[in-house]
C-alpha cells in the first residue's frame, strides 16, 4: 500500500536525522557557552537604554538631574552584563 | 501623600474604573440585545413590539420579489411551523430557497416585519456565510 | 499521492510526539545530545509539512479530482491563481496550513535561539511540538485532506465565487500567520515559566516573532475589511461579525503585550501581567481558528456543526487551565523589580495603554460570546448588533487615540510636569486651530464623537511631529549634519521608538477614516430604469443603461454570466465620471433548474464598483432584475435540454441580450463614504512603521559577529591546549 510504504520511509527519514547527534553524543552543557546569548542580548538593551536616556536628555523628556541618575544606574548595570560576559568567556578559554 | 497611600488610591481608581465598565457592559448588553428565535416559536410567543432574530430555513416556492420589497416564508429547520417575513433592504448574493437565513425584525398582526439591511444568508458549502448586516448605525436612517 | 500525503501527517504526528519528548528528556538530564535531537524533529517536521503541502497543491493543480478536497473546492475552470489559494478555503486544508506554518516558525526561532536559552529552549520546543501535535492529530483522526473519493468525479464543484477575490486569499494566510506567529512567545513564556527563569530573556529572544505575527495579523483583518468593503453587496467594512472580532481580540492583546514587555525588558516590571498576556494572546488565537470552524456562534464564516469543536474547546480548556496553573506556582518568582515612581512616567502610560486595549478587548469578547452568556443567564439565547459594539468601544478608542499623544512624550520613569507643558504647547495650539477650522468650516461638529476623535488625531500627529523634529534637532546639535541627515540617522538609530512612532501615527489615520466614514456616511438605495437620475451625497448620479456579457467577468473570477449597469456620476465641481457595477452568475451543478436555468440558478455575486478618493469614495453596487428573463428561460430548457454546448452559450448569449437591450428596474445602493481611504492609508503606515521598528540594527549586528569570532577564537584556543 502507498500509505504503509510512504510511512516507513518517512519514518526511516526522520529518524536518520534524528537520531545522529545521540550518536555523536555531544558533550552534556558547558554552564558559560549557553549563558552567552542571552548576555550579549541583555548586553544590547542596556545599550539602547542608555542612548534613548541620552537622547530624551537632548529632547528636554529628562531633566539633567534625573539624567545623571538614571545614565549612572544604567552604565553600572551595563558594566556589571560586560563582566559576567568576561567570566563566561574566561571560563570558555580555561576548560 | 506617601507612596503606598498613593498606591492604594490608583488600586482604588482603578478598581473602580473596572467596576463601571463591567457595570456598563452587563447593563447595555442585557437591555440592548435580540432576543433569538425560530419560527414555531416566534408564531407561538412574541410580545409585540419586541425585537427578535429569527433564525430558520427559507421555504420553497415562498420567495416572491416586487420591487424593493421581499416576500418569503421561515419555516424551522427541522419543522414545518413557517413565519411568513416582510423585508426591505439588501438581499445578500447566496439568499435561496431551502437555505438557512437569519433576519431581525418584530412580528406584526401574522408576519414578521424585518428590519431593512437585516437579512443573513448562511452558505450551505462549507465555507462562507453571506451577510448584509449593514451596521445599523451606519445607515442612512439612524 | 494522495498515500504520500497522509503518511507525512501521519510520520509528523509521531515526530511531535518525538520532539517534546527528547527535549524534555534532554533538558531534564542535561544530556544535550536529545535536546538537538528535539529540535532536529521540528526540522524534520516543517519538512514534512512542506512535502504534504506540496502533494495537495499539486492536486488542485493538476485538478485531480479524485481527493474529496479538490473536487469540492476546484474545477477545471476555475483560474490558477484560485486552485492554488482554494487550499486553505477549506476546513482541512487550514489545518494543514497552520501546522507548515507553525513547523517553520518554530523551525526559525529555535534555529535562532539553538546557541542560547539553554534551559528555556527545550521546554518551548515541547510545547511548540504539542501544538503542531494537536493539529496533526486533527487533520489525521478527523479531517484529513488527503481523503480520497471512490469514484472521483469529471469535474469539481468550484471555488466558491464569493471567495474569489485577491484579498480573500491572502487573508487567511496572513491571519494565520499572525496566530501561529503568537505560539512562538508562548511557548518560550511557557518555558521560562517552568525554568523560573523569568527574566527578559525569553522576550528578548522572541520580541520579533511578536512584532512579525502582529504585523501579519493586522495586516490580515486590514485586508479583510478591505475585501468586505469592496465585495460584498452592503458597502461596508466592518460588521462586528463574530469572525471579525475573532481576529481582532488576539490582535488588541497583541498590541498590548509588544507595549508592556518594554517595560518588563526596562524596569523588570509587570512580569506576571506579560505571561498571562501572552498566555491569552495564544488562547484567543486558538479561539479565533477555532470559531471559524465550529458553528456555535452565527456569522459570516461559521458554518454549522464542525466536527472538531469539541476537540478544540477541550485542547484550549488545557491550555487555559494549564498555564494559570504553571503561572500561579511560578508567582514568587514573578514579583517587579521595580516600583511605578511616577504617574507621569512611560511605564505608567504603557500600563494605561494596556488597561485600555485588554478592555477594548473584553468588551469585543463580551459582545461576541454574549449569545451564549445570555443563554446561561437567562435561558434565551440574545445577540448585541453594531450599534451596542460602536457605543462601547468609542469612549475607549477616543482615550486610546488620547494616550498615543501623550505617550511619546513622557520619558521613562519620570517627566517633570515642566517638561510635560513644554511638550503640549505646540500640539495644543494645532488642536485648538483643527478645532475652530472644522467646527468653522465642515459639518464635523454634527457628530461630536467624530469631532472629539479629529481634535485627538491632530494632536497625536502634532506630537509625533514634534519628537521627531526635537530628535533631528538634538541631533543637528550634536553631529552638525543637515536636517534630512539628521532625520534619517535619527531614525536609524532609534529604529523601535521612530518605527513605533510611525506606527502610531498610522493608527490615528485609520481611525480618521473610521470615525469620518462611520459618522458622515451617505446612503441610498433606489430603483432605476435607465435614464433615471438621483443624488447621492454631492454626486448626482444617472443610470445610462445595461449590460450583459458573457464569460467577460474583468475581475477573473471566471464567471459565465455577467450583469451590469453603466452610471454616470457628477461630483458637486462637475467632475464626471462613470461606474460599471455588475452581478456575477456562476452555473450550478444542479440540473433540476435546468439545461440552461442552472447557469442564472446557481451562486451570484455582487461586483460592486468603487470610485477612490481622499476626500471620499462613492461606492455603487446593482442587483439586476432577472425574473422577466424567466418566461425565456422556461421555454428554452425544454427547447434546448440536449443541445450542444455551443448552442447552449448561444441560447444563453440571445437571453442576456434580451435583458441587456430592455432591462426592468434594477436596485441600486450608492454609498458615498467621506475620509474612508485614510483606513487603508493608515495601515500602510501602520505596516511601515512595524518593518522599521522590527528591522535589525546594523551596529548590534556587528558587535555579535565580533563577539561570534571572539568565543571562535576561545573555542579553538580550548581544543588546541
Amino acid at each position: 500500500m502507498e500509505y504503509a510504504l510512504a510511512l516507513i520511509v518517512l519514518l526511516c527519514l526522520v529518524a536518520l536525522v534524528v537520531v545522529a547527534p545521540l550518536l555523536r553524543d555531544e558533550q552534556s552543557h558547558m554552564p558559560g557557552e549557553g549563558a552567552r546569548d542571552e548576555l550579549e542580548a541583555a548586553k544590547e538593551a542596556k545599550y539602547r537604554e542608555i542612548r534613548d536616556a541620552e537622547l530624551d536628555l537632548q529632547m528636554g523628556k529628562l531633566s539633567k538631574e534625573d539624567h545623571r541618575l538614571i545614565d549612572r544606574e544604567l552604565r553600572s548595570e551595563a558594566i556589571e552584563i560586560l563582566q559576567r560576559l568576561d567570566t563566561v568567556e574566561g571560563r570558555a578559554q580555561d576548560s | 501623600m506617601d507612596p503606598s497611600r498613593k498606591r492604594t488610591l490608583r488600586l482604588v481608581v482603578a478598581l473602580g474604573a473596572a467596576l463601571i465598565l463591567a457595570g456598563a457592559l452587563v447593563y447595555t448588553s442585557f437591555s440592548a440585545s435580540t432576543e433569538a428565535s425560530t419560527p414555531s416559536q416566534v408564531v407561538a410567543s412574541a410580545e409585540p413590539g419586541r425585537s427578535y432574530e429569527l433564525t430558520g430555513k427559507v421555504v420553497k416556492d415562498s420567495v416572491k420579489r416586487d420591487g424593493d420589497r421581499l416576500r418569503f416564508a421561515i419555516r424551522d429547520r427541522d419543522g414545518t411551523a413557517s413565519v411568513p417575513v416582510r423585508y426591505e433592504g439588501v438581499v445578500p448574493d447566496p439568499f435561496r430557497e431551502g437555505r438557512e437565513v437569519i433576519v431581525s425584525g418584530e412580528m406584526k398582526s401574522g408576519s414578521f416585519v424585518a428590519e431593512r439591511d437585516s437579512l443573513v444568508t448562511k452558505c450551505p458549502s462549507k465555507f462562507t456565510k453571506e451577510k448584509t448586516t449593514s451596521s445599523r448605525g451606519t445607515s442612512a436612517a439612524r | 499521492m494522495a498515500g504520500i500525503g497522509s503518511a507525512c501527517l501521519f510520520a509528523g504526528l509521531l515526530t511531535t510526539l518525538y520532539a517534546a519528548a527528547a527535549s524534555i528528556y534532554g533538558v531534564r538530564t542535561g544530556r544535550r545530545a536529545f535536546v538537538v535531537s528535539g529540535r532536529r524533529a521540528i526540522y524534520c517536521l516543517a519538512g514534512l509539512m512542506v512535502a504534504a503541502t506540496a502533494v495537495l497543491q499539486l492536486a488542485f493543480l493538476r485538478s485531480d479530482f479524485s481527493y474529496a478536497l479538490v473536487a469540492e473546492g476546484s474545477s477545471t475552470d476555475t483560474p490558477t491563481f484560485y486552485k492554488v489559494t482554494a487550499m486553505w478555503a477549506t476546513q482541512d486544508g487550514s489545518l494543514l496550513l497552520w501546522a507548515l506554518l507553525l513547523s517553520l516558525f518554530s523551525s526559525a526561532v529555535l534555529f535562532l535561539t539553538r546557541r542560547g536559552l539553554r534551559e528555556i529552549a527545550p521546554y518551548a520546543t515541547a510545547v511548540l511540538a504539542v501544538v503542531a501535535g494537536f493539529f496533526l492529530f486533527l487533520m489525521v483522526g478527523w479531517e484529513n485532506p488527503f481523503g480520497t473519493l471512490a469514484n472521483p468525479p469529471a469535474e469539481g464543484s468550484g471555488l466558491n465565487p464569493l471567495l474569489r477575490h485577491p484579498a480573500m486569499m491572502i487573508h487567511p494566510p496572513m491571519l494565520y500567520t499572525g496566530y501561529v506567529g503568537f505560539a512562538i512567545p508562548f511557548a518560550f513564556a511557557v518555558g521560562a515559566l517552568i525554568t523560573r527563569n523569568t527574566g527578559a530573556d525569553w522576550i528578548r529572544a522572541t520580541r520579533r516573532f511578536a512584532l512579525v505575527a502582529w504585523t501579519f495579523l493586522g495586516t490580515g483583518i486590514m485586508l479583510g475589511a478591505l475585501w468586505s468593503y469592496t465585495e460584498l453587496g452592503w458597502g461596508g467594512y466592518w460588521a462586528w461579525d463574530p469572525v471579525e472580532n475573532a481576529s481582532l481580540m488576539p490582535w488588541l492583546t497583541g498590541t498590548a503585550f509588544l507595549h508592556s514587555i518594554m517595560v518588563q525588558e526596562k524596569r523588570g516590571m509587570l512580569k506576571v501581567w506579560n505571561v498571562s498576556l501572552i498566555v491569552g494572546t495564544f488562547v484567543l488565537a486558538l479561539v479565533g481558528t477555532f470559531l471559524v470552524r465550529s458553528g456555535i456562534l452565527d456569522s459570516i464564516h461559521a458554518f454549522g456543526a464542525s466536527t472538531i469543536g469539541v476537540q478544540f474547546l477541550v485542547f484550549i480548556a488545557i491550555v487555559i487551565a494549564g498555564s494559570t496553573a504553571l503561572v500561579i506556582s511560578r508567582l514568587p518568582h514573578l514579583r517587579s523589580e521595580a516600583r511605578l515612581d511616577s504617574l507621569l512616567s512611560r511605564e505608567a502610560f504603557f500600563l494605561l495603554n494596556n488597561l485600555v486595549l485588554v478592555s477594548l478587548c473584553l468588551v469585543i469578547f463580551w459582545g461576541t460570546f454574549f449569545p451564549l452568556i445570555s443563554e446561561a443567564v437567562t435561558g434565551t439565547e440574545a445577540s448585541v448588533g453594531p450599534p451596542w459594539f460602536n457605543r462601547l468601544t468609542t469612549p475607549l478608542a477616543l482615550v486610546l487615540v488620547l494616550l498615543m499623544g501623550i505617550g511619546p512624550v513622557v520619558a521613562w520613569r519620570r517627566i517633570t510636569p515642566a517638561g510635560l507643558r513644554r511638550a503640549f504647547v505646540v500640539p495644543g495650539l494645532v488642536v485648538a486651530l483643527v478645532l475652530v477650522v472644522l467646527v468653522v468650516l465642515t459639518p464635523a461638529a454634527e457628530s461630536p464623537p467624530s469631532l472629539l476623535m479629529f481634535c485627538f488625531v491632530s494632536f497625536v500627529l502634532a506630537v509625533v511631529a514634534q519628537e521627531f523634529w526635537r530628535g533631528a534637532a538634538a541631533r543637528r546639535t550634536i553631529t552638525g549634519d543637515p536636517w534630512p541627515r539628521a532625520l534619517s540617522q535619527l531614525v536609524a538609530r532609534n529604529r523601535r521608538r521612530y518605527g513605533g512612532y510611525i506606527a502610531h501615527a498610522g493608527m490615528v489615520v485609520l481611525f480618521l477614516g473610521v470615525a469620518g466614514s462611520s459618522a458622515f456616511l451617505d446612503q441610498r438605495d433606489v430603483r432605476l430604469s435607465p435614464g433615471d437620475t438621483f443624488t447621492s451625497g454631492s454626486y448626482t448620479i444617472t443610470y445610462q443603461r445595461a449590460t450583459a456579457k458573457l464569460g467577460g467577468d474583468t475581475a477573473g473570477t471566471g464567471a459565465p454570466i455577467t450583469f451590469g449597469a453603466v452610471l454616470r456620476a457628477r461630483d458637486e465641481n462637475g467632475k464626471t465620471f462613470t461606474l460599471r457595477p455588475s452581478r456575477n452568475f456562476y452555473p450550478t451543478q444542479d440540473t433540476s433548474k435546468g439545461a440552461i436555468g442552472r447557469f442564472f440558478e446557481g451562486e451570484a455575486t455582487s461586483e460592486v464598483d468603487v470610485r477612490w478618493g481622499l476626500q471620499r469614495d462613492l461606492w455603487a453596487a446593482v442587483r439586476p432584475d432577472i425574473s422577466a428573463l424567466d418566461g425565456p428561460i422556461r421555454e428554452a430548457n425544454a427547447k434546448f435540454a440536449r443541445s450542444s454546448g455551443d448552442v447552449q452559450a448561444l441560447v444563453i448569449a440571445a437571453i442576456a441580450e434580451r435583458y441587456r437591450r430592455d432591462p426592468p428596474p434594477a436596485t441600486f445602493r450608492a454609498i458615498v463614504s467621506p475620509l474612508v481611504s485614510w483606513i487603508w492609508i493608515g495601515g500602510a503606515i501602520i505596516l511601515l512603521g512595524a518593518l522599521i521598528a522590527a528591522w535589525p540594527s546594523p551596529e548590534a549586528r556587528l558587535r555579535r559577529v565580533r563577539s561570534l569570532y571572539a568565543a571562535r577564537l576561545g573555542r579553538d584556543l580550548r581544543a588546541e591546549a
